[in-house]
């Protein structure tokens, strides 16, 4: 068999992680549920059973509830649950059974598989947030997010935020156990300051200010301003780039392979 | 020819001397083995030769490459099998196979890797349904799957049932006839005699000695024993042969240390003299004894 250049291989390799890593994505259920369907079936079953959610809210500036801010949220939290609890738990197993380490003695290196896990969660984020605005749209009438490329870029850089944050996480934690509990008390805070439980119209100023600083805050408001075919505020994605990559930067740092 | 060489290795972690100076070299075809107790620096003396750790002191080539420096090309010729390394639960044995032929510039063909380390009926199986003997192979295909020239395996048999250690000996046996030199790490001296061509023992940092498993039991005193059981009376006769070196009774039991020679001349003797020796049986000393005699304490604590 002949060599292949250098820069070929890598390109082999990185799809072969890609392809192994979403294998073992889809035959683990539990994960594909809570990223996938769980949004989905919550947006859904709320927008459905709430039936004031399906009527023009006053406190919501005359917005139906399931027109941005519930949908923006269920995107929210598909994105979080993939970058506070499946990539911090995954890259903790990997590092603690030494998946990691056993890469570092091959010509691959355990980078590649950190990436390949990325891209996949990408991926099953960008299918969530698809879903969600599909079947949205056709039962409950959300709207399509009207200002398409600002939607894109606000979706963009608040995934990269969050998941900087998981990698964090990951880098910091001592074990895969601690690594879902970390997640968790990270998530839960982050989640009400985005308004999913209190929308922001609704927060004290202050509070309302201090959201606005978070990744979530931040990244629900842009979703929900582009959504409704406005431009995302600048401090938002300001905000959002800043956590990408003070977050990013310490995940490069903190990060150990063993 | 040689294709390790490692002269007066040294590696401290923090202030703590993992190993003090180590220097060995490995010809090519061998099984060359590690031994010693845990803790000794065995470990850290291959993850140095394996590139995975850089020594503090003291020089290493692999296949004429510096493993630090020519880290790229040394990963292409080297295979390792790591302690405590596994692979995610639902990965199936073909799947890690094939993501790991995909890192090397000329794989093995791990189809028939995969028959020869008999795990061709576990194709399809994931990781976690393996038994411990059938991961120690799998593991052992990965560190051949990138057609290596040299392969280092560490503790490979530990925690294996005696059925599973035997075939796992026969499947290293199998690697060095593809003409792969092999560093084998063990703290098991009936694995290292079996096997090993040559053995470097290690001891609190140090090289105790290198020789082959014969020569390392010839260096001990009385590598022969001869045991019995018989009456008080022949204590004298068997003194009087120059063949035995030393004579310990404990009630009924006799057991003589001497030389190669020992036991036709005791034989001889006692017959002339109408003594019956019973449940006679010769040992011969092992690689135990000899690393006992080496070191002043036993290979496993």
């Amino acid at each position: 068999m002949t060599a292949l250049p250098v820069k070929a291989r890598r390109a082999t390799g990185l799809r072969k992680f890609v392809l192994t890593e979403t294998k073992l994505y889809l035959r683990e259920p539990i994960t594909a549920f809570f990223t996938l369907i769980l949004p989905l079936g919550l947006l859904l079953i709320l927008g459905i059973a709430i039936p004031g959610f399906r009527d023009p809210d006053p406190s919501l500036g005359g917005e139906r509830v399931v027109d941005t801010q519930l949908p923006a949220m269920m995107i929210l939290l598909s994105v979080i649950t993939s970058a506070f609890n499946v990539i911090p738990t995954v890259l903790a197993v990997y590092r603690e059974r030494g998946v990691l380490r056993r890469l570092s003695i091959t010509p691959a290196s355990p980078g590649m598989l950190l990436a390949a896990q990325l891209l996949l969660n990408l991926a099953t984020t960008v299918v969530g947030a698809f879903l969600t605005i599909f079947f949205g749209h056709l039962v409950l009438g959300t709207r399509v997010p009207a200002q398409l490329p600002w939607f894109v870029m606000a979706y963009v850089v608040g995934v990269c935020a969050l998941f900087a944050i998981g990698l964090s996480v990951a880098a910091v934690v001592p074990n895969s156990r601690a690594a879902g509990g970390v997640g968790a008390i990270v998530m839960f805070p982050l989640l009400f300051l985005a308004g999913m439980w209190l929308p922001r119209e609704l927060m004290p100023e202050v509070l309302r200010r201090i959201s606005d600083f978070t990744p979530t805050g931040a990244f629900g408001q842009a979703l929900r301003d582009t959504w409704a075919g406005g431009s995302p505020q600048m401090l938002h994605l300001a905000v959002l780039v800043a956590w990408a990559l003070g977050a990013g930067l310490f995940a490069a740092r903190a990060f150990r392979w063993e | 020819m040689e294709i390790i060489e490692i002269t007066k290795l040294r590696k401290l972690y923090g202030k703590q001397v993992a190993v003090d100076d180590v220097s060995f070299a490995v010809e090519e075809g061998e099984i060359f083995g590690v031994v010693g107790r845990n803790g000794a620096g065995k470990t850290t003396t291959v993850e140095c030769v394996s590139g995975l750790r850089t020594p503090d002191g003291g020089t290493i080539t692999v296949t004429g490459l510096d493993p630090r420096r020519d880290r790229a090309e040394l990963r292409q010729r080297v295979g390792v099998q790591l302690q405590d390394c596994s692979l995610p639960d639902k990965l199936k044995v073909w799947e890690a196979l094939d993501l790991y032929a995909s890192f090397y510039e000329r794989p093995a063909d791990w189809k028939a890797l995969l028959d020869e380390v008999g795990l061709g009926p576990k194709r399809d199986t994931a990781f976690a349904k393996l038994s411990g003997g059938q991961r120690q192979r799998l593991s052992i295909a990965l560190a051949l799957v990138g057609a290596p020239r040299v392969a280092i395996l560490d503790e490979l048999t530990t925690g294996l049932d005696p059925q599973a250690r035997r075939e796992t000996w026969d499947l290293i046996e199998l690697v060095k006839a593809r003409g792969v030199t092999i560093i084998l790490v063990t703290h098991f001296m009936e694995e290292a005699e079996r096997l090993c061509d040559r053995i470097a023992v290690i001891d609190g940092g140090r090289v105790a000695a290198v020789d082959t498993p014969e020569g390392l039991i010839a260096q001990v005193d009385g590598a022969q024993r001869l045991s019995f059981r018989g009456p008080p009376e022949a204590d004298r006769i068997l003194r009087s042969i120059t063949e035995v070196a030393g004579v310990t009774r404990d009630g009924d039991h006799l057991t003589l240390t001497g030389s190669d020679d020992m036991l036709l001349a005791v034989t001889t003797a006692l017959a002339a003299n109408q003594i019956v020796p019973t449940g006679l049986r010769m040992e011969r000393a092992t690689l135990d004894d000899a690393f006992l005699a080496l070191t002043g304490h036993a290979a496993t604590s």
